[in-house]
């Protein structure tokens, strides 16, 4: 295929090779399916506390994740399922946290909004809006410090755009120029209030001009369009040209949580915007461009599955923590 | 180890912090100080002083007046392999970053099971005395003293303001220190070259046998010039300096309640709910308790923000005089007590509002 043929190539066609796009699409199963499984988990009463599901947000989770290494760091948020998946964390262990087993990433401290995997770079989700914006920040500093070449990436809500936090923290990235990209996933409600009535900006990404950086909007459904945006931001940041503020524009399939009776938005509207699910769309991506075919695709599916039973059996045989540790790791060492 | 000097020269408690710095940043490349005009400017206390000049932008980080973006940022860098120290400006301002402080540098390493440290170092200037009122003189320790996580000290002295800070660096969990603003031009001996001050050991400033006070800060120093005034009266007080706030030193306190019988604690945080209420349960909780010949007394800031008039302003916090009149108060309950008057379970007409925390 010659250059001008390529040009029209998707963005991720054009640059990742077929293993690579067939991960992508594989871990979008991945995380579709952990999420329909941990629902149905909560829905049979088999655990506790409560969960926030990104179901409908899958491609902005990979697209955003793919052009990091495993030194790159991220922070996330309470809808973190997609970010840690997308950074390579493994399932089973991700239930294992789910369930509160001694086996799961935090050994069960942590719980669903807390999933933090440090040895792929993911510094964890966050249960407070906006409190992990400046700790990307803080590791871009430390990259920029220490000289690792290594970037971070932050992924936040269209909720923290208005935390005093978001603000702060893209001002520091700019005056100190810092290797972080700032990844706003906009799934237009925080909670039940949409973004034209908690945001005086028409579009998040507009918030960039204020803090002299790039701000780009990319429709988040988009395997391919999320993927280029990161990617150049990611780029951008690298070669030490400081942050970006990426806005990918998504939808929230389920409700916020547990708690959500769906009040604040129409039943057309969710099914209007399922209609823009990113996985078919994706799926679509990879046929249309002869990379996996439907049979592929199919048997895609069946190791998902077969994969997310495993981790679901892993972490129900898994022991609980011991009550005697309750207060180990409040401290590093013991304290009298 | 503690600080054994072979050779002591006076320093500041300003001098003995920033030497600290230094110390830490000449030796670890992994060290930066971050704050707001801590550069050509010296910090608002002159702290860091001149450290931007030996060290440059990339090492003493200014930043912009952002309290919880600077903090977050401190907390991120700390999580990835630097050893930040953040200087507020003031203490109260510590407020404006509580999420980060109390919901990220306190929670992370519990909440992700042990997978992190958070090696992160605060400084906080407090206290009242300055004129600044109510937005720039509070004493806090208390609120962060309550967070599983943190850990909070408290220097009154240069020689344990430089092991203290020294220590906080090498500790790898956050640690937040409270310096008391009128301390800074203090001198004291200081050792040179690196040492620690043990986080959680109360250090007995004055041996006594008659009564206990357990003091913090500023306090410390009250509490000593207070002692030599009742030993003019033959009442032997022992002045414990609390140091650290978290955790607390039970058994250098509990040993000497064992001893004398009766204490006072003295701060500057305002009394109610604070670090006084904590040290009276543990005794309250513990076999000292059988040794009380008197109430534990309470001499904490007034209930009230702290007010700028001189007059006022020295009136909301405990000084030498209340305290004087608070031991006499207790001591003389002994000497009641000695003459049979009182049994010792019957001391409530004692009374403690008058030798409350306003005394001045």
């Amino acid at each position: 295929m010659h250059d001008g043929t390529r040009g029209n190539l998707p963005f991720a066609i054009r640059t990742y090779g077929p293993d690579k796009l067939k991960d992508a699409l594989r871990k979008m199963l991945l995380i579709r399916k952990f999420e329909e499984t941990a629902e149905q988990s909560y829905m049979r009463g088999l655990t506790h506390g409560t969960a926030h599901l990104s179901i409908g947000q899958e491609a902005s989770a990979v697209g955003a994740c793919i052009p990091l290494s495993d030194d790159d760091k991220i922070t996330s948020t309470h809808r973190g399922h997609g970010h840690c998946i997308a950074k390579g964390a493994d399932p089973a262990r991700m239930f294992a946290e789910f369930f509160g087993k001694e086996t799961g990433y935090c050994r069960g401290r942590g719980g669903s909004m807390h999933i933090a995997d440090i040895s792929k770079g993911n510094l964890g989700a966050n249960g407070i809006v906006g409190g992990g914006i400046p700790i990307a920040v803080g590791a871009a500093l430390s990259a920029k410090q220490l000289k690792t070449g290594t970037v971070a990436l932050s992924f936040f809500g269209d909720g923290a755009n208005n935390e005093g936090v978001f603000h702060e923290s893209l001002n520091m990235a700019s005056i100190w120029n810092l290797p972080v990209v700032f990844f706003c996933e906009n799934n237009q409600y925080g909670m039940s209030t949409s973004t034209a009535q908690s945001t005086a900006v028409k579009s998040i990404a507009d918030r960039a001009s204020a803090y002299s950086m790039p701000g780009v909007v990319v429709d988040g459904n988009d395997f391919s369009a999320v993927a280029e945006a990161s990617d150049k931001a990611v780029a951008r940041a690298r070669e030490g040209l400081g942050p970006t503020l990426v806005e990918s524009v998504t939808y929230r399939f389920r409700g916020h949580s547990r708690s959500d009776r769906n009040r604040y938005r129409t039943e057309e509207e969710i099914q209007e915007r399922m209609r823009q699910d990113p996985i078919p769309r994706m799926s679509e991506l990879l046929e249309s461009h002869g990379i996996t075919t439907r049979r592929e695709i199919e048997q895609l599916e069946l190791d998902v599955d077969r994969e997310i039973k495993a981790a679901m059996d892993f972490a129900d045989k898994s022991p609980t923590p011991s009550v005697a540790e309750l207060t180990s790791d409040v401290y590093a060492r013991e304290i009298a | 180890m503690d600080a054994s000097p072979t050779e002591t020269r006076n320093l500041s408690y300003a001098e003995a912090l920033r030497e600290a710095m230094d110390i830490a940043l000449e030796s670890d490349e992994r060290v930066i100080v971050m704050g707001e005009d801590i550069g050509v400017y010296g910090g608002a206390f002159q702290v860091t002083g001149d450290l931007f000049h030996k060290y440059g932008p990339e090492r003493i980080v200014e930043t912009p007046i952002s309290e919880l973006g600077g903090a977050g940022v401190a907390i991120g860098a700390a999580l990835t392999g630097l050893r930040p120290i953040f200087e507020f400006q003031f203490s109260d301002f510590a407020a404006l970053a509580m999420d980060q402080i109390v919901n990220q540098a306190a929670k992370l390493r519990y909440m992700l099971g042990g997978a992190v440290s958070v090696p992160v170092v605060m400084r906080l200037p407090s206290g009242s005395g300055t004129g600044a009122a109510a937005q720039h003189s509070q004493s806090l320790e208390a609120w962060l003293g309550h967070v599983p996580g943190l850990k909070v000290v408290q220097p009154s002295t240069p020689v344990d303001a430089k092991g203290l800070l020294l220590a906080a660096l090498d500790d790898p969990d956050p640690v937040i220190v409270f310096e008391h603003k009128l301390l800074y031009k203090m001198k004291g001996h200081v050792p040179p070259g690196h040492y620690t001050t043990k986080i959680g050991k109360a250090d007995v400033k004055r041996k006594g046998k008659d009564l206990t006070i357990v003091a913090t800060g500023i306090m410390v120093h009250k509490s000593l010039e207070a002692a030599e005034l009742l030993a003019l009266e033959e009442i032997d007080a022992e002045v414990i300096d609390l140091r650290t706030v978290r955790p607390i030193d039970k058994k250098t306190i509990l040993d000497s309640v064992r001893k004398t019988s009766r204490v006072i604690c003295v701060y500057e945080g305002v009394t109610t709910l604070g670090i006084g209420a904590e040290i009276s349960a543990m005794i309250a909780e513990s076999d000292a308790f059988d040794f009380l010949d008197g109430p534990i007394i309470r001499l904490g800031g007034t209930e009230c923000p702290i007010p700028f008039s001189p007059e006022l302003q020295k009136a909301a916090v405990p000084q030498v005089d209340g305290i004087v009149e608070a031991a006499q108060g207790l001591v003389g309950d002994r000497i009641r007590h000695a003459e049979g008057g009182h049994g010792n379970v019957h001391l409530r007409d004692f009374d403690v509002a008058s030798n409350g925390c306003a005394a001045g």
